[in-house]
């Protein structure tokens, strides 16, 4: 039976017919429901198709510019050290306008969790490059298709955040089928409860389906995200310090 | 107790007015000539168990005090001009979100990267804003090290008080010059903030945000936030005067130009020149009434500025055309000098003189 989560608000969302953001809401509100931190949390939306995820979520909320939630959330966690606090972005806002402060947040190992949206597109703004856009795809800003040659090759964030010391948990999952949502929901419940025990910065990618812009229907956008995203993002525990330095101390 | 006199840069002792005030949030990117500020926060933080944060740019500095100001901190980032320019973005953020906090522009020449040397350049930008919309914020013009300190104090409880911005506006010269100075006492002022991040614990979820989407709600919140801007408008226009009673010549400058053109009105009066000065302490709101007041009086104005002419236009709109505005500027990181000044004013006498004798 489906029960609406407790952090998750009774209103109907924007998103369109297929799109990964609601999952992911979904997602998020039942691990607040879970780790009972729902009072505790704020989160901070980005500028994207999630701009209104505080409307849909029902915890504090705070509005970030574009590209600048990270460091936004580093204000508001180093002034609140007793809140959770989520930074929640898409690719245009965290590889794009806001790389700088996405690397540097990491790097700092704040303690908080940021949850990447990676649609390989800007979805608000009507289907442009993103830095995930995949070579060949076309999107308005590059109608015959990414040339890596001329915009270079799509970014890899969690590939990037690991080659830095000072990440607690990195880790790249996706919501084209009900196992890969399942995999997502228990990466946000890690990553959270690593933020719950002061473990340091936490990081989630999840791969997922804009199929508005993709110019799909939603079942394409699935299988989409596992023909064409995947073999170029591979889903991957990338780093989970917490939970290899127990594997050392036991051993 | 007597209160203790201590030498300190200008720097320093607003940054320590900051730590007075009860700032323990600090987020800055490195530059000239404001490095003492977080030098300064870098040491003192720790031993108060407050946040010092090096950003890795200004605008992540900007995004940081947000943040913090969100959560209810008290906080402050600090800057000079080309930095200033990056915090543009965040400043436009959190005056549409009605966030208090507390910036510090240490001007330099520009455009551009321009020099290090101070200057008085960024009026424009501190007074209109650089950032997107309409929006205000409360800018000081502190005139020497004890100033700095104590318009620092003031500034957070103006923050808090009408929940905006409020800028410090000086110049490397200022920053950089060591002073004597009585660091000032806390207020003890609290304020209630009851739109703070806290957790929607026992009560329902609050948002931050300046995004008004819902038809007329921005327009709504533009009226909003234009009759707070009313209401400083008519509580906090500050100025100071020096011999402006009988002026026949009235000096307008900030800053450190305050300091020199105070300097040319003593002279001038030991020449027999009735010349006086008046100092707009806030840059927004502008003191206009004050100054068209004395404007009826006076036979010329003289605005004296480190740019090519900025203030001179708000001096302008406050004469409204009662007398003449004449202006004296030097850029790039010169100092008016004191002798081209009085020469200036001198030469209006001379030439009033002659207008009298011919008519
Ligand atoms: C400074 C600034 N530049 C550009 C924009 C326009 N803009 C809004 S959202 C967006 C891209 C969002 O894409 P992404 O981060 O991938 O989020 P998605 O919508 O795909 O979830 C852009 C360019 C803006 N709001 N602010
Ligand atoms: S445009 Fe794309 S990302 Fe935005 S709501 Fe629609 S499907 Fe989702
Ligand atoms: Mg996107």
């Amino acid at each position: 039976m489906y029960m609406r989560p407790e952090s998750l608000e009774n209103v109907r969302t924007h998103y369109c017919a297929g799109c990964g953001h609601g999952i992911i809401h979904k997602l998020l509100a039942e691990c607040l429901d879970e780790l009972e931190i729902r009072q505790n949390t704020i989160l901070v939306a980005p500028v994207g198709c999630a701009v209104l995820a505080y409307k849909y979520i029902n915890v504090d909320g705070l509005e970030a510019a574009h590209g600048r939630a990270p460091a936004v959330a580093t204000g508001l966690k180093r002034a609140r050290p007793e809140n959770i606090v989520i930074s929640y972005q898409g690719d245009g806002d965290l590889l794009a306008i806001g790389a700088g402060e996405t690397l540097h947040t990491a790097n700092r190992g704040e303690n908080l969790t940021v949850i990447f949206v990676n649609n390989a597109i800007y979805g608000m703004t009507g289907g442009q490059m993103a830095p995930t856009t995949l070579e060949g795809q076309k999107t308005l800003t590059s109608p015959y298709g990414r040339n890596a040659a001329e915009v270079g090759f799509p970014i890899r964030a969690c590939e990037m955040l690991d080659t830095l010391e000072a990440p607690a948990y990195i880790e790249r999952t996706s919501v084209h089928n009900p196992g890969a949502v399942r995999k997502t929901k228990k990466a946000i419940r890690k990553a959270l409860e690593y933020q719950i025990s002061g473990a340091g910065y936490s990081f989630v990618e999840v791969l997922s389906m804009c199929p508005t812009n993709w110019g799909v229907d939603p079942v394409t956008g699935a299988s989409w995200v596992k023909d064409a995203m995947i073999p170029w993002f591979p889903l991957k525990k990338f780093r989970d310090r917490p939970a290899e330095n127990a594997e050392k101390e036991a051993s | 107790m007597s209160k203790k006199t201590v030498l300190m840069k200008g720097n320093e002792a607003l940054a320590e007015a900051a730590l007075i005030a009860g700032c323990r949030h600090y987020f800055a990117y490195p530059i000239t000539p404001q490095n003492e500020i977080p030098a300064y926060m870098a040491k003192r933080m720790p031993e108060l168990g407050g946040v010092f944060l090096q950003a890795e740019s200004e605008l992540a500095a900007i995004n940081m005090v947000m943040g913090a100001a969100a959560g209810g901190a008290r906080t402050m980032t600090s800057s000079s001009s080309p930095g200033m320019a990056l915090k543009q973005e965040g400043i436009s953020y959190i005056s549409g979100a009605e966030l208090p906090c507390v910036l510090v522009n240490v001007m330099r020449g520009g455009p551009g990267l321009g020099g290090i040397a101070g200057a008085q350049g960024d009026y424009f930008q501190a007074t209109r804003g650089g950032g997107n919309g309409d929006y205000r914020n409360i800018v000081l013009a502190p005139g020497n090290a004890q100033e700095l300190a104590d318009f620092t104090v003031d500034a957070f409880d103006l923050a808090d008080e009408y929940r905006i911005p409020v800028m410090i506006l000086a110049d490397g010269f200022l920053g950089q010059m060591s002073e004597a100075v009585v660091l000032p006492e806390p207020t003890g002022k609290t304020f209630e903030k009851d739109w703070a991040l806290t957790g929607a614990k026992d009560r329902n979820k609050r948002l931050v945000a300046s995004l008004r989407l819902a038809e007329g709600s921005l327009e709504a919140h533009n009226l909003h936030l234009q009759k707070k801007y009313d209401s400083i408008t008519q509580a906090l226009r500050r100025f100071e005067t020096y011999k402006t009673d009988d002026a026949d010549y009235v000096l307008v400058a900030y800053g450190t130009s305050a300091r020199i053109s105070r300097q040319a009105v003593d002279r001038l009066r030991e020449a027999g020149v009735k010349a006086g000065l008046f100092r707009p302490t806030s840059l927004w709101p502008f003191p206009d009434k004050e100054l068209h007041e004395l404007a009826r009086k006076a036979k010329r104005i003289l605005t004296v500025e480190m740019s090519l002419g900025q203030m001179v236009e708000d001096v302008r709109l406050a004469v409204e055309g009662r007398c003449p505005v004449e202006f004296h500027g030097r850029a790039g990181g010169a100092l008016p000098a004191l002798d081209d000044v009085i020469e200036t004013v001198m030469r209006f006498e001379r030439e009033e003189v002659t207008h009298v004798h011919a008519s």
